[in-house]
């Protein structure tokens, strides 16, 4: 089995695990060949998830894999927490919007950042973002 | 937890950002920046990130809130460093830094506040600050950067 197949899990409950989760990805994306930009882009997505999922959803888990679909490889970290989830996610997309002190900027720029970019949330149940990097 | 070192050159500050920043580390650069410029009446301070691989909306949201603290003490701030991978990346999250200078490397942005200073103060400043800073910009000689 190539290096990366297998599904990684990180907790995300600290500070330190948002770094460790920026390691983490950074590693993935290079042992799966993404370009030094597209691995930039996506560490930085993965940093600023990271943080929501700290902030906004009390903590979770982050799982990466290196998924192989239609003969291309890429990277995928799907971020999970059980927090208060979000009553719009459109809204939550928008540049700008934010509930804590931040710039509103995570979300929309993870999406812009990322190749895929799925949002699964709903008040209560909280919420899940995946996003996916494909080597070109 | 680590601190970032604040260096000083003549009345400039140099801060050389070396490892990934933890968001708590990020809060204690600002103060003891601050602390530091009013404490050594720097004129500049010059924020290195040539060994930053990623800058996301917070340590972005640091670098603005830098300057702007830097300002309101009289001195003026220069990002320099910045990985090309880094400035794409910026720019599509939608951040494009606009109140903060920036420059290519370590030396260019030591001109520019040199050369704002100049402007401000006339030619005729603090004499051993400009060698002390002519020093570092002189490659080859006593000091090395690298």
């Amino acid at each position: 089995m190539t290096a990366g197949e297998e599904e990684q899990q990180l907790p995300i409950a600290s500070n330190d695990d948002v770094v460790r989760a920026r390691r983490l990805v950074r590693s993935l994306a290079q042992e799966c060949g993404l370009s030094l930009v597209d691995q930039t882009k996506l560490v930085t997505a993965v940093s600023e998830l990271a943080r929501n999922t700290l902030v906004h959803g009390g903590g979770g888990s982050m799982r990466v894999c290196c998924p192989q679909e239609r003969g291309r490889r890429g990277v995928r970290a799907v971020f999970e927490d059980s927090g208060p989830g979000m009553a719009d996610p459109e809204q939550a997309l928008t540049d700008g919007w934010t509930t804590g002190d931040g710039l509103g900027l995570g979300l929309g720029g993870a999406r812009r950042l990322a190749d895929h970019f799925e949002l699964e949330t709903a008040p209560g149940s909280g919420t899940r973002v995946t996003v996916t990097k494909w080597v070109r | 937890m680590d601190r970032v070192p604040v260096l000083q050159i003549g009345r400039i500050l140099l801060v050389s950002i070396q490892f990934d920043l933890e968001d708590e580390s990020v809060l204690n650069l600002q103060e003891d920046l601050a602390d530091r410029i009013v404490s050594s009446g720097a004129h500049g301070v010059v924020i290195d990130i040539t060994a930053v691989e990623i800058v996301d909306s917070f340590i972005g949201r640091m670098l603005a809130t830098i300057a702007s603290i830097s300002r309101m003490l009289g001195a003026e701030t220069v990002v320099v460093g910045m990985r090309p991978a880094v400035a794409i990346t910026l720019v599509e999250l939608g951040l494009s830094l606009g109140g903060v200078r920036t420059a290519l490397d370590l030396e260019k942005g030591m001109r520019i506040l040199q050369g704002s200073r100049a402007g401000r103060e006339g030619r005729s400043g603090d004499a051993a600050a400009d060698a002390a800073a002519d020093r570092i910009l002189s490659p080859g000689r006593d000091t090395d950067l690298r």
